[in-house]
């Protein structure tokens, strides 16, 4: 209806206001997960007996799940610098990556919770439980948003359009791929 | 607003858009303003009339309320809570933050938009879903949420003990939309800020209600993320059978009183802010003078925003928490009316050897001062924690409160309505009018909330339906202060259609207003009254600090922001 605004494109802070708005955004989920994730940390100090309950989690899954998240911020980050160079394609293919790893990711733990589930560890089987689907629910839906955003932006991509939403949709994601660094080691290795 | 003055430059897109297209489905940065401020006036008079519902209740037992019915004990307590919720989070917060934030903060910092227009569309859109939410809750089978506006659990997350099995999670669900909302304006309110000032236009010279609306985005944007986590662990608990809240098994009702008030607290001053910036405003156009101490005032709101998280547990001194814990509770509720206490000298010293004028807007913002350190002298009772083992859950922590809140979302709001109100409708409010609802709101508002001070320190604790049960409670004096707030209360509730009558026969046949109608020199003084499409034909430039007023060497006592020397 109408066209950008002039205020969108002037950047008085030096920053461009996507690469700033993304920050922001950022800092918000940082709070959120930051939160979730205290509470937790408070709950199992409290309760030594949790590490019980945790003995159960699959470190190698975990570990696996791991090495695919991180390998795939790599693919972000080469699509960044090809979005840098200007070569649309490139960047693109890299986000097609990212978004394949971020699949790998959700396929990993789909299985990996239909096994715990199946073995009588459910949302409702202890509070460590309850923490552990929640927290690592909460991170999927970011994974699974992430990709679908990292598909959009690389069809725009491909087309050599909006460029410059490459390196903001990786921004997203090493936020997102830093939020599972916090919760392997708080879910599956502290036993 | 509908007969917007349209320049040049974006006529050929303006004058085709339907009714639909200008009105609900506008990115214009003015039009989302006046969404959320006749939005946030609507829940204002469903706000209001639950207060009348339960205050007539309390006064006359078991009544016939007039327009009502009679008010069960249940319906009571759905009262109370949404009354709680709606006036803070579907009043204070669309209009200090949302509505004056969007209007202002474009038109004060010299842009044509905010920079993500339609994520603002979005915000807007959001947040009246979260008003369509809370609204409906109160339809369903058990009645509205009935928990108390805080949520504690376990009477928040068992049914059984609430009673309202859905208006409890729809409660939940509204509040969060609403938080989605608000994330989506913060984000674009602080962005905007940031980047798209005026050519010219330096940290110290934006207009010091941008400043507040700004802080207060980022104290919420900091604050409300780990209410938004324990919010989803009270839907699941409510919803799913999880038990983090349940102490039973392995879970601790604590940890919600935590969650709600690290954002509840800070909470407080997100709303309070921009009611502050805008006193700060007023005052300087309505005393033709500086304002005082521009940067301490800055500093100042830094201040109050960092120590706003470290004071939330002065809520949870008889919750259970270590004494030890309470005292350094205590320290940091009282090291926090410093900077306060620091604002409302400030403001005091920009008043004197001013030329003061006694507009309507300047009352309200003089009476914001008044009335706000009421507020803030009674917090301390509550903030030192051995008083308030005592002071604890009765009368004296509502009215407590109220004195806060009213000052902040009725008295600010009205200082922000009258004094901008030409430049959003491009007509004069009717001045006598003006004043006759101010005395009409102010006077009745300390009736009834100084009675609740004397109730509190007799001991009449909160959330109870009926007092005739309680015979140290039920004597006769203490009924007649009951009873004197809730006439109070009709006063001021009918003084409000004194405004409502102001306020739309203005908009229609008011005086025009002019560019600058209060001479003052922000940039929003500089455009058309009501600015058209884009604000500007030519977006300004800035070329000195907001509050430049009687200057000596100038023949007008005022020098506009975007004038060059």
């Amino acid at each position: 209806m109408s066209a950008t605004p002039i205020a969108t494109g002037r950047s008085t802070s030096g920053i461009p206001t996507g690469r700033l708005a993304v920050w922001w955004v950022i800092a918000s989920e940082i709070v959120i997960f930051g939160g979730l994730l205290i509470s937790y940390i408070m709950h199992r100090l409290a309760h030594g007996n949790w590490a019980e309950q945790a003995a159960h989690t699959s470190t190698w899954v975990g570990a696996f799940n791991t090495l695919v998240l991180l390998s795939s911020s790599l693919s972000a980050v080469l699509g960044h610098k090809a979005a840098d160079a200007g070569d649309g394609k490139k960047a693109a293919k890299m986000l097609y990556i990212t978004a394949f790893g971020a699949l790998t990711f959700v396929c990993v733990k789909a299985a990996e919770w239909t096994f715990e589930i199946s073995h009588g560890y459910t949302i409702t089987s202890s509070t460590f439980w309850s923490f552990y689907y929640t927290a690592a629910g909460l991170h999927a839906l970011h994974v699974i948003a992430g990709a679908i955003i990292m598909l959009i932006v690389a069809q725009a991509a491909k087309r050599n359009q909006h460029l410059n939403r490459v390196e903001l949709i990786g921004l997203y994601w090493h936020f997102v791929d830093l939020v599972w660094i916090f919760l392997f080691p708080l879910l599956y290795i502290a036993k | 607003m509908a007969e917007a003055a349209v320049p040049a430059l974006h006529d050929e897109q303006h004058h085709e858009q339907s009714f639909g297209q200008k009105y609900l489905w506008s990115t214009d940065h003015k039009m989302i303003a006046m969404q959320y401020l006749f939005t946030g006036m609507l829940m204002a008079l469903v706000g209001g009339f639950m207060a009348y519902a339960f205050r007539m209740q309390l006064a006359f037992p078991g009544m016939d309320v007039p327009f009502y019915g009679i008010v069960s004990a249940s319906e009571y307590n759905a009262l109370v809570t949404n009354h709680g919720t709606i006036m803070i989070f579907w009043v204070a917060m669309p209009v200090l933050l949302a509505a004056f934030g969007n209007f202002l903060i474009p038109l004060m910092i010299g842009c044509d938009d905010m920079v993500f227009p339609k994520v603002n569309r979005l915000s807007y859109q959001i947040f009246l879903l979260s008003a369509v939410v809370i609204l409906g809750s109160l339809f369903v089978e058990g009645g509205g949420f009935a928990g108390a506006w805080t949520a504690y659990p376990p009477l928040s997350a068992k049914a059984e003990y609430s009673q309202t099995p859905l208006g409890s999670s729809l409660w939940l669900v509204a509040v969060a939309l609403e938080f989605v909302a608000f994330l989506l304006g913060g984000i674009n309110f602080i962005t905007t800020t940031m980047n798209s000032r005026a050519p010219g236009m330096k940290f110290y010279d934006i207009p010091m209600v941008v400043w507040m609306i700004v802080i207060a985005s980022v104290l919420f944007l900091v604050s409300v993320g780990p209410l938004i986590a324990g919010a989803m662990m009270l839907f699941m608990d409510q919803n799913v059978g999880t038990a983090f809240y349940d102490p039973d098994r392995g879970g601790d009702p604590i940890l919600w009183q935590h969650l709600f008030w690290f954002f509840g607290h800070p909470e407080v001053y997100v709303v309070m802010l921009p009611a502050v910036g805008i006193t700060a405003d007023v005052i300087c156009v309505f005393a033709r003078k500086k304002l005082f101490a521009y940067k301490t005032v800055l500093y100042t709101a830094f201040g109050t925003g960092v120590l706003s998280f470290t004071v939330w547990a002065h809520h949870q001194f008889i919750a259970g928490i270590d004494p030890r814990m309470a005292h350094i509770f205590t320290v940091t509720t009282l090291l926090i009316s410093i900077p306060i206490a620091e604002m409302i000298f400030v403001y005091i010293a920009t008043l004197y050897g001013g030329s003061i004028r006694l507009t309507t807007p300047m009352l309200w913002a003089l009476a914001f001062i008044a009335e706000f350190l009421i507020g803030g002298v009674t917090g301390i009772f509550l903030g030192a924690s051995g008083a308030d083992i005592y002071l604890h859950d009765t009368y004296f922590v509502l009215a407590h409160f109220h004195y806060m809140f009213y000052p902040i979302a009725i008295i600010g709001t009205f200082a922000g309505i009258a004094h901008w109100f030409p430049k959003m409708f491009g007509r004069m409010m009717n001045e006598t009018l003006g004043k006759i609802h101010f005395w009409l709101t102010v006077i009745p508002f300390n009736v009834i909330f100084i009675p609740l001070f004397i109730l509190g320190l007799a001991g009449q604790h909160r959330r109870i339906y009926d007092y005739t049960n309680f015979p140290e409670l039920a004597i006769q004096p203490l009924q007649d202060l009951r009873v004197l707030a809730t006439v109070a209360l009709l006063v001021m509730l009918g003084a409000q259609l004194i405004f409502l009558y102001n306020f739309f026969s203005s908009m229609f046949k008011g005086k025009k207003a002019g560019k600058n109608p209060w001479n003052a020199t922000t940039l929003e003084w500089t455009t058309e009254s009501p600015p058209p499409h884009g604000n500007w034909a030519e977006l300004p430039t800035v070329y000195r600090g907001p509050y430049e007023y009687g200057n000596p060497d100038r023949e007008d006592d005022y020098w506009p922001q975007n004038e060059p020397v």
